[in-house]
């Protein structure tokens, strides 16, 4: 833990958190990067299984009264996740640019960028809990069989039939889980270190919390904020994955085709808009 | 445990006789050596135990990096010159009577016989949370002592305080900025040349620098152009005590007349912010203006805006209103007009 914080001595002679070790920093960099390099190489090589074409053209045959592109995402829920995407880039690149070198008066940006952040996911959740099917992206026990299942073709068994996700894959839904996680800290956290800056929006007060806690804020937020180096980069990864184009695609465009939902969805999870 | 006063902590000396051998130690040394030039600003952090470098190097046997001499009408100074030779040195006075005036004025006698100009430029911060060793930001903290509802604040800054709000406290910076001077830093076999207000830094670029010098960087020379040469000058600087102190404020212009018209101006005030603090919006209002009391009054105005008072020492606002009018007025001792 020494190696992993910053430690300074108090004037009152307490040893206290400063922050984490920019040390993290890069290894979220290269632990991502090793992560992809690895999934990357892994899919290239292994005999990762996707569903038999016979079973989606059956599937298509039995629902012919599906349009031929189903929304996926609607208009306010893409401009929620892209904003969401900017603030968040904006937040990382502006947090860990200067440590890599590339010096700027970085920190107006930083809570800025936030600001627009915090507000983003304030929207999403009223139009999560009242617009959108709110459960639809949580995971929970009753997600083990669906998780054997994509770990068993991932493996390079032929597991055909249900269980499949609803509206959103496994993989998509335990990254909602992680991004939850490690937000509501790192915004938590920041909307108190915002008391520790000139921002014209609260009144600047040091003395907010004990030495400890704003040690223990400050230490958080730079985990939870390496952790996003690593979630970030292995977002745009499987966004980028030849077999993954279509949720990419959908998020862009909002729909996916009927084969795409047959073939990745279950139906009666995921009720589709007719 | 508090700082023990006056007792060194142990490190090894190096006292190089030319440069090459002084860039060869800091390249091998990188953040574990301390570039030592006349000592003013070195032995305070090393007495006190608040800075232990592993490696000092000491410029003081370096003879080449001392001297003053004529650059095409300019002039090229030696970063280990000492603020007195500079505020008596003939070529300076004659040319560059602004600069002359700002090393007068530093400190003590005892202390311009010994501080460099290189030096001078290139100290750290004065605020005392800071020099005390306290874990603010400037020493890699997370927060700032002197900015808060009880600090003792008064010689603090009122401009571009970002988290950190210590001032730079050079006498000479904001001089050397209002003559457009180039500062020669040497790296290894490389030598740059940056723009004297490009060579410092305000706490947004870099919290824990007020220079631009990195490990290894070895400041050698100061050069100033002539384009200021006998131009109209003025420098005045306010403390707390007029034998010996750092400035509250001060201010450096040099003014290039057409008549009684101000055709050209740079204006910089110190004191009031991490980097020397030019007052760009007060020389592009003034210029193409007359040297009179509307004038002054005008800048006066201008020259504060956006300033940022903190619990203490909101005075440096009418300081450096009274400052800017002083200086288009020209009425200080240190005026050339």
């Amino acid at each position: 833990m020494g190696n992993l914080v910053s430690w300074a001595r108090s004037p009152w002679g307490e040893s206290v958190l400063i922050h984490i070790s920019w040390d993290l920093f890069w290894a979220a960099l290269v632990g991502g990067l090793l992560f992809l390099l690895a999934h990357g190489g892994y899919m290239l090589f292994s005999q990762h299984q996707k569903r038999d074409a016979s079973e989606v053209d059956r599937l298509e045959a039995e629902r012919k009264g599906l349009p031929a592109n189903i929304t996926r995402h609607g208009f306010v829920a893409r401009m929620f996740h892209w904003v969401m995407a900017f603030s968040m880039l904006t937040l990382l690149f502006t947090a860990f640019l200067p440590i890599v070198g590339v010096k700027f008066a970085w920190v107006y940006w930083h809570w800025m960028a936030g600001i627009l952040l915090t507000a983003s996911v304030m929207f999403h959740i009223v139009h999560a809990t009242f617009v959108l099917d709110f459960w639809s992206i949580w995971v929970g026990p009753k997600d083990i069989p669906e998780f054997k299942n994509e770990m068993m073709r991932d493996m390079g068994q032929e597991i055909p039939g249900t269980p499949k996700p609803g509206k959103y894959p496994l993989g998509n839904r335990l990254y909602h889980l992680a991004v939850v996680v490690a937000g509501m800290f790192v915004i938590g956290t920041g909307i108190v270190m915002m008391w520790r800056v000139r921002t014209g929006l609260v009144e600047r007060n040091p003395y907010l919390f004990a030495d400890t806690t704003w040690g223990l804020t400050y230490v958080t937020h730079g985990l939870m904020g390496v952790g996003f180096v690593g979630l970030v980069i292995a977002h745009i990864y499987f966004a980028l994955r030849p077999e993954k184009l279509w949720v990419t695609k959908a998020m862009i465009f909002g729909t996916i085709t009927r084969r795409e939902y047959l073939e990745h969805h279950d139906p009666d999870r995921w009720v589709a808009d007719k | 445990m508090p700082p023990i006063r006056d007792v060194m902590p142990a490190f090894e000396l190096f006292q190089p006789a030319n440069v090459g051998d002084a860039l060869g130690i800091l390249d091998r040394h990188g953040a574990d050596a301390w570039v030592m030039a006349g000592g003013m600003d070195t032995f305070d952090w090393l007495k006190d135990r608040i800075k232990k470098p592993k490696v000092v190097v000491d410029l003081g046997n370096i003879s080449e990096l001392r001297g003053i001499k004529d650059a095409a009408g300019g002039l090229e100074i030696g970063a280990l010159t000492t603020l007195t030779t500079v505020a008596n040195d003939p070529l300076v006075k004659e040319r560059f009577p602004l600069l002359a005036a700002a090393a007068l004025i530093v400190a003590s006698p005892q202390i311009r016989n010994q501080a460099t100009v290189g030096g001078n430029v290139s100290q750290d911060a004065r605020c005392w949370y800071y020099r005390a060793g306290w874990p603010c930001y400037r020493a890699g903290g997370n927060i700032c002592y002197a900015d808060t509802p009880t600090s003792i604040n008064r010689e603090h800054a009122i401009f571009n305080a970002d988290r950190c709000v210590a001032v730079n406290p050079s006498d000479t910076a904001p001089a050397l900025i209002a003559l457009d001077a180039e500062f020669v830093i040497k790296r290894g076999s490389a030598e740059r040349v940056v723009p004297a207000r490009e060579f410092f830094v305000g706490p947004g670029i870099d919290i824990t620098k007020l220079t631009v010098l990195q490990p290894g960087d070895l400041l050698t020379a100061i050069r100033i152009p002539a384009t200021w040469a006998g131009k109209e000058h003025y420098f005045e600087k306010v403390r707390d005590r007029q034998v010996w102190d750092f400035a509250l404020v001060n201010i450096a212009a040099s003014l290039n007349m057409s008549g009684t018209t101000i055709s050209d101006v740079r204006m910089v005030v110190n004191g009031v912010s991490a980097e020397p603090y030019r007052l760009d919006a007060v020389e592009a209002a003034i210029k193409g203006k007359p040297r009179d009391k509307a004038t002054a009054e005008m800048a006066a105005e201008l020259a504060v805006q956006g300033a940022v008072p903190l619990r203490h020492n909101a005075y440096k606002i009418p300081l450096v209103k009274a400052l800017v009018k002083r200086a288009i007025r020209g009425e200080a001792e240190w005026a050339t007009s």
